[in-house]
């Protein structure tokens, strides 16, 4: 215990000094506002190093994790194959759903935005589709894991699995639906003719940090609710409301500057940023992207998983 | 731990809170809390338990409804962790504590071994090795295509127990399952369950059968409310706890 106090005691110091070094411009002498500036000094030395050191005070724990894991990755498996065949049972056109789907979706909010609002931008249908790929995965992964380890509950309550198991299921596979849509943005792309750039080999940045951050989201929401049921009904709301706060469908350059500022709080507008621009622009985006994408995935997989950890052996109390 | 111990119970104690009513929402959690009401009534399921159980020893557990039992089979199969102490084991454990948990009833039979057997740690090479074996065993040969919604009670169990005694474990912990299924595959089952004693696998059995327990255990253990009342050869326990029991009555 006294091992995970130190870990706590260098970020909580980390995490103060790259506060002060976010907030004050020591170049220029001034303070400054800057989400994004904060939020790379304060958590970027602070996950790096308290990282490390969690790893290294505890490594024969992890190594322990580790051995079960191996013996339960066929689980893991068994579970996505599973979910797969329930999901597209007696369903005549099966996993072609997953294409046609966003594809189906798409043409709508095209017919709706373009022709109505009258956005100014160029291969709308791709820009939304691009959007909606990387966000409708987060959704489709958090949404399922909020109810994973209730829904496990008769399994939960009758062997020993770790628990960790069916928020981790969830997320992968919204990742292999998510793979499947992704289908459908080639599809889009190639009837559209829109220039390919060799930027767009990069596209499984985005998506790997997606995945770390919704597995981090996944494991906070699915052990919250075990608790507190009404999670569950409010979540649907919020992430509407989250939509909406992305450019997902509107243009960016539409939000006035302040706004702009505050959207740095906001993951997944990191994500599906880099996303667009790697694949419609053909552009890389800068290191201050790059970094921002790493901290929020790996600061949401470390809250959750101390969230998690702290929670799971009361779980069997509550389902 | 102790060489020749592959169980040890350490001072186990298991509490639960009785709520009386659930607390399952936020707003009731606040307002409880904030009148003071958040009040939970202590069930104490064990009460400072301690046991260890050697290499090769066929233990059984008696007591009542309600005695701790079950309770005691979770806490050393880790599904239950204490409230304190510790319980360690050394080696594979197979608990069949119900049989075909994990079951997804809309998968046919043969997935459903996959998947069951994944549950339990099982690699997916290993479970296409054992296929005929489970089959065969369970009698079903001619279903393992169908989905199991569409099994009676008694082919689900029969499939559960050959998927969760395919494979030697070091500990085998049964809990009140030879029950289902009719005569025929209950001695067929009590058979495998023999055949794994004398293979060296540590068993715990808990049973009302106070005949399975006298035909089967060596050692007894005799639970009440929490407490371990007597501990010793299956002859002395099973003696008293008849006579207890019919006195109770």
């Amino acid at each position: 215990m006294s091992k995970n106090k130190i870990v706590t005691a260098v970020c909580a110091v980390l995490g103060l000094l790259g506060l002060g070094c976010g907030l004050y411009d020591f170049q220029n002498g001034v303070w400054v506002l800057d989400v994004e500036r904060i939020v790379i000094c304060m958590f970027g030395p602070m996950l790096v190093v308290g990282g490390l050191l969690f790893i290294l005070l505890n490594r024969k724990e992890l190594a322990a994790t580790g051995v079960g894991f191996g013996k339960y990755r066929y689980l893991v498996g068994n579970l996505i194959s599973r979910d797969l065949k329930v999901k597209y049972r007696r369903s005549t056109l099966g996993f072609l759903w997953s294409v046609l789907n966003p594809l189906l979706m798409a043409l709508v909010i095209n017919a709706v935005f373009s022709n109505l609002f009258k956005f100014k931008i160029e291969y709308f249908i791709v820009y939304y589709l691009t959007g909606s790929l990387i966000f409708n995965f987060m959704t489709e992964a958090t949404s399922a894991s909020l109810t994973s380890v209730l829904g496990a509950a008769s399994l939960i309550k009758k062997v020993y699995i770790p628990k960790y198991i069916f928020p981790l299921e969830k997320c992968l596979f919204a990742f292999v639906n998510m793979l499947f849509s992704s289908v459908a943005v080639i599809i889009v792309i190639l009837i559209k003719r829109m220039p390919v750039h060799w930027t767009a080999l990069l596209f499984f940045f985005p998506m790997i940090c997606v995945l770390i951050f919704s597995l981090g989201m996944s494991l906070i929401l699915s052990s919250v609710n075990v608790f507190f049921r009404d999670v569950g009904h409010l979540y649907s709301v919020f992430t509407v409301a989250w939509m909406y706060l992305t450019p997902i469908i509107y243009p960016k350059d539409i939000l006035p500057e302040f706004i702009l500022n505050i959207m740095n709080l906001n993951p997944m507008f990191y994500y599906v940023e880099y996303f667009r621009e790697v694949v419609m622009y053909g552009t890389v985006p800068n290191l201050a992207a790059h970094l921002m994408c790493i901290i929020y995935a790996f600061l949401f997989l470390a809250l959750g998983l101390i969230i998690f950890k702290k929670q799971q052996d009361r779980f069997i109390l509550y389902i | 731990m102790d060489g020749n111990n592959v169980i040890e119970v350490k001072d186990v104690t298991m509490r639960f809170n009785m709520s009386k009513e659930r607390v399952d929402s936020l707003k009731e959690y606040i307002i409880k809390l904030a009148k003071h009401q958040l009040k939970f009534e202590e069930f104490i399921a064990l009460n400072d338990v301690s046991l260890s159980i050697k290499k090769g020893e066929v233990v059984g557990i008696v007591g009542l409804n309600g005695s701790g039992k079950s309770t005691l089979l979770k806490v050393i199969s880790g599904i239950l962790r204490p409230s304190s102490g510790t319980a360690a084991i050394s080696g594979s454990i197979s608990p069949l504590i119900e049989l075909g948990a994990g079951f997804d009833f809309d998968l046919t039979a043969r997935e459903n071994v996959f998947l069951n057997g994944s549950v339990l740690g099982f690699s997916k090479e290993t479970m296409t090795e054992k296929m005929d074996e489970i089959i065969d065993f369970a009698e079903l040969r001619d279903f393992m295509d169908v989905a199991i919604k569409n099994f009676s009670s008694g082919m689900v169990a029969r499939l559960g127990f050959s998927i969760a005694t395919i494979t030697r474990p070091d500990i085998l912990i049964v809990d009140e399952i030879l029950a289902v299924g009719d005569f025929l595959f209950q001695q067929k089952c009590e058979k495998r369950i023999s055949e794994m004693m004398s293979g060296g696998t540590t068993v715990i059995i808990v049973s009302h059968s106070i005949e399975q327990i006298e035909r089967l255990c060596s050692r007894v253990i005799w639970l009440e409310k929490g407490n371990i009342i007597m501990d010793g050869p299956t002859q002395e326990v099973c003696d008293l706890y008849k006579a207890k029991a019919g006195n109770g009555k």
